[in-house]
């Protein structure tokens, strides 16, 4: 045994190195399929995985032997690699699946994608059993718990919205944990009380072992709901509400799990008291505070480590894994609910991560995340199919639809009690529409299969029963309400959020915030925006100063900005001043266009630095996919405020030379001289970004340039002749970019820019004067709204065409 | 049962003793749903803020420790004055309000009872007055901008003033350029935007739920005791 460990341990490193990085995470569970003894986790490790483990580890003796005796030229060792071959292959067929899936556009808005993944199970399921091969035992309660559980939680907690889940956090607190437990216990007993008549066949089932069960069944997994109401756009409470039972759920129904499976334990030696109950309800206590406890430390370690992280960035995303795994670790060492403390980690620790990490291990950070949680939940929901198609089954009738009936009163019960108390103390209660909903929302999914399928089958013999039991209510959850949930809604007409995002509505809520923490202060109200306000003051005032770099004076977004200014700058003179000078503007035409749409774009940019810049740094929108992230990254971000803010400063250069010029014709392919995208020049464009944005040197080479747009008139004059300088040396690459521009008209005109350009004067006037008086209101609206008006006829193109130059920056 | 309606009736003595009780009854006819609790806690919060003077002068909410921090500070405390909120007169400012006028303030933050409108419009009209600060009917560039300075500002206090203000003015000018397509009667071409009118801002408010939003909870105890 202890040679085919080492051997094992061997083999691992050169595997992992060969291996795609997707495979990784199974790559890890190599050591402890083999090594069954080394867990004291495993003591319920279930039988039938416990002899398909012998399997391979006789191969491995039985191979190294054979090389003692002779060498072959060619040899076909399939078993090595069986179990890890499977597994890349299961997930690498769900992730063709899935690529299917959304090949097709209607499909997904049919369809929850668990469907799909269920499905591919099926059919894989169907394979193992049609060709009686072994399916590789990849589920086993300390796999389970301690590689594929995890990812599934942080992945939820981390990308939790966090402002609507604190708004409505009691309720959510107390509709997602006592409801896990009404309907623990009341599809537990129930169950144990159809279970006493005779006539059914199910004596034998105790009432430890029905609660159990309950405890399982209970734990919903709403995400194809949500994934819904994000399409339908359901009013944020409801959301929330959803949201927050998929992320507590889980830690609850697991924490009973555990407590029920201890007092079944118990009960075969001797019998439990008053007290033990008593005790159970404390652990429960306990379990669940520690859990967050540790949570929150752990949580807070690593965002301070992170602030030390600068110099090798490299690391962070590991600090953040590591940190997160740990508080989990650590959790379920000392028998806390390690969901509850890497959810609490995740939480706690993300808003400074963030802060602290570079964009790019931001980013890497988000995937990596997501991409961890979508393999373990595909395994499970593979191996739920597998599991599906095979003779392990027990069908029992009565069980099953009693079952399947319980599910739905005691959720119908626990909604609509839970709800009606709730409700009394929320202003603005739940209708019965979004109580219904909520009530049809309670889709099984992986975690219930998962906890059924980890049952100990010496304390539960009809296991067989259960795991059936649990996979109809999967599937009937699964594929009928997570179907006909999204006709449902709709049906319904569930109050909606807003439809449209717009500006002004992102402003509004933002001031509405303020306004209602104000009155309450007024009032002397102690409420959640208080209580908000309060934490963020002990925030900014202490948590901030410790946990987050202090010579990294801004946030990254913050940074971010600067460096676009920058580089902008050095792009305006460039061309922007060309233009100008090219393109003087009168107002007139500009306010004919002054009522055209916004873009989306547009819209989207400018929500974007309002969420980014007031109040809170994170994000508001309530986006959250399980399995795909927006691409509301921030290199679309960067892009978006580069451009917004080289409109803004153009305009302003614009104002300064507002000669009565007619427009001359060729005037919006000004974009692409000041932006010039198109390929031919990218890769020099890119050299010259890097340069500029990195090199201290050239920083300091520019900021003349840089503030001189924002200058008072009076440091203006004397920052001048350095300006002209700067102008001469960078008005070569100007030229360069120009003489690549595709667009014709612009041949013809470049040599007249080329003599406008030495003459950049009296340009800097004005974003002083746009600020200096408040009689120039109508001027500036028109010419502020000049500056997207320009923008627009072109702006879907840069969009869709253009990207790659900034996502490489 | 009996504690309750005992302290009520001396809290109820109490109070005609120092406020014209009438009045505030009277006050209170027009739907808002304050309870007894909710009166009588907000009172001696009035009386906390003048200084048990029977009015409250913008001074008194200088003791309001949270809200210096408020980046709407000077509005709200404006709204709280504005003749416009309180109902004596088009514009102007009070220069100092009672305890009626200061229930009728927080009123705009209750539910309103009679669900007439969708948006309802006294809610839409004050918030109106907290951007409209000239009282000339219209929110212009400027006071929009300002708005947006208040709260850019105040969540970027290291940044400098003039690139909050680039961004104020860049975020406000396109905010004025969506209202101003979705308004009533959009301006014609070669026409300008002079700013957002009442009826226009009502649209801008279109896809908030005021009802939901513009609500701030009071500890509503009464609840258990049903």
């Amino acid at each position: 045994m202890a040679h085919t460990d080492t051997q094992v341990c061997d083999e691992k490193p050169s595997g992992t190195a060969l291996e795609m990085l997707v495979a990784l995470s199974s790559w890890h569970w190599l050591p402890l399929v083999m090594v069954p003894a080394c867990s004291e986790a495993s003591s319920y490790v279930n039988e039938s995985s416990n002899s398909t483990q012998q399997a391979p580890d006789a191969r491995f003796a039985a191979s190294s032997s054979d090389l003692d005796a002779r060498i072959s030229v060619f040899e076909l060792d399939y078993d090595y690699v069986q179990i890890p071959c499977e597994v890349t292959l299961w997930i690498l067929l769900a992730s063709l699946a899935k690529i299917g899936f959304h090949l097709y556009r209607r499909l997904p808005h049919l369809m929850p994608e668990s469907c799909l993944l269920l499905a591919v199970g099926a059919l894989v399921g169907g394979i193992i059993f049609g060709t009686h091969h072994q399916s590789p035992p990849v589920m086993d309660s300390s796999i389970y718990f301690l590689y594929l559980l995890p990812p599934i939680v942080l992945e939820s907690g981390y990308f939790m919205p966090t402002r609507p889940f604190f708004e409505n956090f009691g309720s959510i607190l107390w509709w997602a944990g006592l409801g896990a437990l009404v309907n623990a216990f009341g599809i537990g007993l129930s169950l144990y009380l159809v279970c006493r008549v005779g006539a059914f066949g199910l004596g034998d089932v105790t009432l430890l072992q029905s609660l159990l069960f309950g405890s399982l069944i209970s734990a919903v997994d709403p995400v194809a709901v949500l994934a819904v109401f994000e399409e339908a756009r359901v009013n944020e409470p409801l959301y929330m509400m959803i949201f927050g039972e998929a992320l507590l759920n889980d830690g609850i129904s697991v924490v009973l799990y555990n407590i029920l499976i201890a007092f079944t334990k118990m009960h075969k030696f001797e019998d439990i008291e008053a007290v033990d109950i008593l005790a159970g309800c404390a652990r429960f206590v306990i379990v669940g505070c520690g859990g967050v406890f540790f949570g929150v430390v752990f949580g807070f370690i690593s965002a301070f480590i992170t602030r030390f992280t600068q110099n090798i960035s490299a690391i962070e995303p590991l600090i953040v894994f590591m940190f997160s795994y740990l508080s989990y670790l650590v959790a379920e060492t000392l028998y806390l609910s390690g969901i509850l403390a890497i959810t609490a980690c995740a939480v706690t620790m993300k808003k400074y991560v963030e802060e602290n990490v570079s964009q790019k291990s931001y980013t890497t950070i988000k995937y990596f995340m997501k991409m961890l949680s979508s393999v373990s939940e595909t395994l499970i929901f593979i191996f739920m199919g597998v599991s599906t198609v095979g003779k392990d089954h027990e069908w029992n009738w009565a069980f099953i639809c009693f079952t399947l009936l319980f599910c739905q009163i005691w959720r119908a019960i626990s909604v609509f009690t839970l709800f009606y108390v709730s409700n009394q103390f929320r202003t603005f209660p739940f209708s019965i529409k979004d109580q219904f909903i909520i009530f049809y929302s309670g889709v099984r999914g992986a975690g219930s299969f998962s906890l059924a399928f980890l049952l100990p089958l010496s304390l539960f013999p009809r296991k067989k029963l259960f795991v059936t039991a649990t996979l109809v209510v999967t599937y009937f959850t699964v594929f009928f309400q997570g179907i006909t949930i999204g006709p449902l809604v709709r049906y319904l007409d569930v109050r909606k959020t807003s439809k449209k995002e717009s500006v002004n509505e992102e402003l509004h809520i933002r001031l509405m915030d303020h306004l209602k923490a104000g009155i309450e202060d007024v009032c002397g109200q102690w409420s959640h925006y208080q209580v908000r306000d309060k934490f963020k003051k002990f925030d900014q005032r202490y948590l901030r100063k410790i946990l987050i770099r202090k010579n990294l004076p801004k946030s990254s977004i913050v940074s971010l900005y600067k460096k676009l200014e920058m580089k902008q700058a050095i792009e305006m003179v460039e061309t922007g001043i060309l233009n100008s000078a090219v393109f003087p503007t009168s107002y007139q035409p500009e306010r004919k266009q002054g009522t055209k749409r916004l873009s989306p774009e547009d819209v989207e940019s400018m929500r974007d630095i309002l969420t980014r810049n007031m109040y809170q740094v994170r994000q508001r929108t309530l986006s959250y996919n399980k399995y795909s992230l927006k691409p509301q990254t921030s290199e679309k971000q960067a892009k978006e405020i580069l451009i917004r803010r080289q409109n803004t400063l153009r305009e302003s250069l614009r104002k300064g030379q507002s000669l009565p010029w007619g427009k001359p014709a060729g005037t919006k392919n000004f974009r692409y001289l000041s932006f010039p995208y198109s390929n031919p020049q990218s890769a020099r464009r890119e050299g010259w970004a890097a340069e500029s944005t990195d090199a201290e040197g050239v920083e300091a080479g520019s900021r003349p340039l840089m503030f001189s747009a924002h200058a008072r008139a009076g440091s203006l004059q004397e920052k001048r002749p350095s300006q002209a300088a700067v102008l001469m040396k960078r008005l070569p690459g100007g030229q360069k970019a120009r003489s690549f521009s595709p667009r014709r008209s612009w041949e013809e005109q470049a040599g007249r820019r080329r003599t406008d350009a030495i003459r950049p004067r009296p340009l800097f006037h004005a974003v002083d004067e746009e600020y200096e008086s408040g009689e120039q209101t109508e001027e500036e609206t028109s010419a502020v709204g000049s500056g997207w008006t320009a923008e627009h006829p072109h702006g879907r193109e840069h969009y869709t065409s253009h990207s790659p130059l900034l996502h490489r920056k | 049962m009996g504690a309750k309606h005992s302290s009520e009736e001396a809290w109820e003595r109490e109070s005609r003793t120092d406020l014209c009780w009438e009045q505030v009854q009277e006050g209170l006819a027009h739907a808002v749903d304050f309870s007894w609790a909710q009166i009588k806690q907000l009172h001696q919060r009035f009386r906390l803020l003048s200084g048990d003077q029977p009015e409250l002068r913008p001074e008194g909410f200088d003791g309001v420790p949270d809200l210096a921090s408020n980046p709407l500070r000077a509005r709200i405390v404006h709204a709280f004055f504005d003749n416009r909120n309180l109902g004596k007169g088009s514009c102007g400012v009070s220069e100092a309000i009672t305890f009626q006028d200061f229930l009728g303030i927080i009123a705009y933050f209750r539910p309103s009872l009679v669900r007439a409108e969708a948006p309802p419009r006294d809610k839409m009209r004050f918030l109106f007055n907290l951007y409209d600060q000239d009282g000339d009917g219209l929110i212009t560039l400027q006071e929009y901008r300002r708005v947006l300075e208040d709260l850019l500002s105040a969540a970027n206090p290291r940044e400098d003033g003039a690139s909050v203000r680039a961004m104020a003015t860049n975020v406000a000018g396109g905010a004025l350029r969506e209202a101003a397509r979705a308004s009533e009667h959009p301006p014609e071409d070669g026409e300008s935007y002079p700013g957002i009118t009442f009826e226009d801002f009502v649209r801008t408010w279109s896809g908030i739920d005021l009802e939901v939003k513009m609500q701030v909870s009071f500890l509503n105890l009464e609840a258990l005791c049903k």
